[in-house]
């Protein structure tokens, strides 16, 4: 509590700037850098282009485009799920490309992630899904029931603890998710189309609990194309995917457009 | 928080942990595959260890021993010139001790082979005077008896002991080194098991493996969840194939003294080789161990 979360701004460049010499200077409150970031998966053409990007920190960020434009592709360099082919990556003010392997899981527990599949451990229980990364993070045991007990109350699941993901609903299974994501406190939050599975109700329910993660300070990323989503989060700026190149990263690209001279 | 919370949380951690990976200890074929091999392996070691074991008492039982042989026809002459040799064994320095074989004794030994002709005096049968000589150098002294007796009568001989049973202490010997080998090669089966093993756990374990390192888990967390798992499959196959391969060598140490020959009952385990068939079921904890941590840090290092 106590932070307010200040209008994110995204920096970036045009396709056409990307690899220039005279790439713009970046804000110190910058959590996430992409400069000219290529990504090929082994001898095919390149899924992600001269990608070049910064995140505040402490921002709402949604990431669309078309199936296939490489939005996944995208968030998995952010959530270090892959190292890009080219291109530097800075997360926390760290190039994470060269980054020895033994740091990066320091890294991965800074950030949330939340699945489009949700990735839940079938054979865990609802609570020790959500536990799971406070248990990797080494927290002692009696300090986790209380977390976790008031994330259950938060996502609504409170009497779902003992139950296994297999028996709850696409939608309860998506809240999971989300809490897992969301208990240690990640100063990055990742969010890989969070409401593909759920009814427009869920969808809207989701996203207040991404925005009130948001007013706490976390920064937040959603790839999502589900343009009506978009706008019910008036902070939000937009980055757009397209064939794996980013188009207009500036914002002007907000659904609905955002009106002239407004923030 | 009190030590007794803290050892209380710490189990809960551990069990929390050990939740991460399915139960069901005692699943898919590797603790069965690890006992049968340690079964085996056991009785490898323990044939290897009591056959070292018999040549050594063997050896320590033959070193300084020879046989004087007095071969005459003349029974008159064969028992004075017997009387003579043991007279002279007697005085001479390096003979501890000095023991004709009494001829009914003898004639006993031969009748299984030549009947009651053996004992009717018309064979002419060589009269036998075991010697134990003094502790070392057995061959230079045997070849100065041997010099020695001849000087008394070339019907004299003399053969130590140890050169008659030398190839059936070299035999016991050869295969106490191949049942050495057998365990060896055991021992690198049974790791080979373990790697597939924890090769096919880590590939039916991938989604949460993959979870947890995107979580932020390192290398060594993920797995040591592999190796306890495989620790305690590994324990209940090696003391499962421990427990049975005891109960036959038991068994067949009562058979081998049931048979009374001297031979065969020399075949024996002292508590130092006791000692070391306990520790392979440990060898086989701690080797499936260290086995599944390779293969599992190994695969998670092909991983970003």
């Amino acid at each position: 509590m106590g932070f307010t979360a200040a209008r994110p701004l995204c920096h970036g460049r045009q396709v056409g700037e990307a690899g220039s010499a005279k790439a713009p200077k970046t804000r110190m409150s910058a959590i996430v850098q992409f400069e000219n970031v290529g990504l090929r998966y082994g001898l095919d053409s390149e899924t992600l282009s001269d990608v070049s990007f910064s995140l505040a920190s402490g921002g709402f960020y949604f990431l669309t485009g078309a199936s296939g434009a490489g939005k996944t592709s995208l968030l998995k360099l952010l959530y270090l799920a892959q190292r890009p082919s080219r291109g530097v990556i800075r997360l926390f003010g760290e190039d994470v490309v060269t980054l020895p392997r033994k740091r990066l899981p320091g890294f991965r527990r800074r950030i949330g992630v939340v699945f489009q599949d949700f990735r839940l451990v079938p054979h865990l229980s609802v609570y020790d899904n959500i536990a799971l990364p406070l248990r990797v993070a080494g927290m002692e045991e009696a300090e986790i029931d209380a977390p976790v007990s008031e994330m259950l109350n938060w996502v609504g699941l409170g009497d779902r603890g003992q139950a296994r993901p297999a028996t709850l609903s696409g939608g309860e299974q998506q809240r999971v998710a989300i809490a897992r994501a969301v208990i240690g406190r990640p100063e990055i939050l990742v969010a890989d189309e969070p409401t593909g599975n759920v009814d427009a109700d869920m969808a809207r329910r989701l996203l207040t609990l991404f925005e009130a993660l948001n007013r706490l300070g976390t920064t937040i990323v959603v790839a999502t194309h589900d343009l009506p989503l978009i706008a019910q989060v008036g902070s939000a700026q937009m980055m757009k995917l397209d064939k794996g190149r980013l188009s207009d990263p500036t914002g002007s690209l907000r659904y609905p457009p955002r009106p002239p001279g407004a923030g | 928080m009190s030590p007794f919370d803290r050892a209380a949380d710490r189990r809960a951690a551990a069990a929390a942990r050990h939740r991460l990976l399915p139960e069901g200890r005692v699943a898919g074929p590797m603790p069965w595959i690890i006992a049968i091999m340690m079964f085996l392996t056991v009785l490898s070691a323990a044939a290897g260890l009591g056959l070292g074991a018999a040549v050594q008492a063997m050896g320590a039982d033959l070193a300084g021993r020879a046989t004087v042989q007095i071969v005459e026809a003349n029974a008159d002459q064969r028992d004075r010139l017997s009387a003579s040799v043991a007279q002279a064994l007697r005085t001479t320095a390096y003979v501890r001790a000095v023991h004709p074989v009494a001829p009914a004794a003898l004639a006993d030994q031969i009748r299984p082979w030549l009947g009651q002709d053996a004992v009717s005096g018309d064979l002419p049968i060589p009269a036998l005077i075991d010697i134990e000589l003094t502790p070392g150098e057995t061959g230079a002294k045997v070849d100065r008896l041997r010099h020695q007796l001849r000087a008394v009568s070339p019907k004299v001989r003399i053969e130590p002991h140890a050169a008659f049973l030398a190839p059936l202490a070299g035999l016991l010997s050869t295969l106490g080194w191949l049942a050495a080998g057998i365990v060896l090669l055991m021992s690198l089966a049974t790791g080979a098991v373990v790697v597939l093993a924890a090769r096919a756990a880590h590939d039916s374990h991938r989604g949460t493996i993959d979870v947890l390192h995107l979580m932020g888990a390192t290398d060594v967390q993920i797995a040591r969840l592999f190796q306890r798992r495989i620790g305690l499959d590994a324990l209940f196959g090696g003391a499962l194939g421990f427990t049975v391969a005891l109960l036959v060598i038991v068994l067949l140490g009562a058979r081998l003294l049931a048979t009374g020959s001297e031979l065969l009952t020399a075949i024996h385990l002292p508590w130092t080789d006791w000692a070391i068939l306990a520790a392979l079921p440990v060898g086989c904890v701690l080797l499936a161990t260290l086995a599944a941590r390779w293969t599992v840090l190994r695969s998670l290092g092909r991983l970003l």
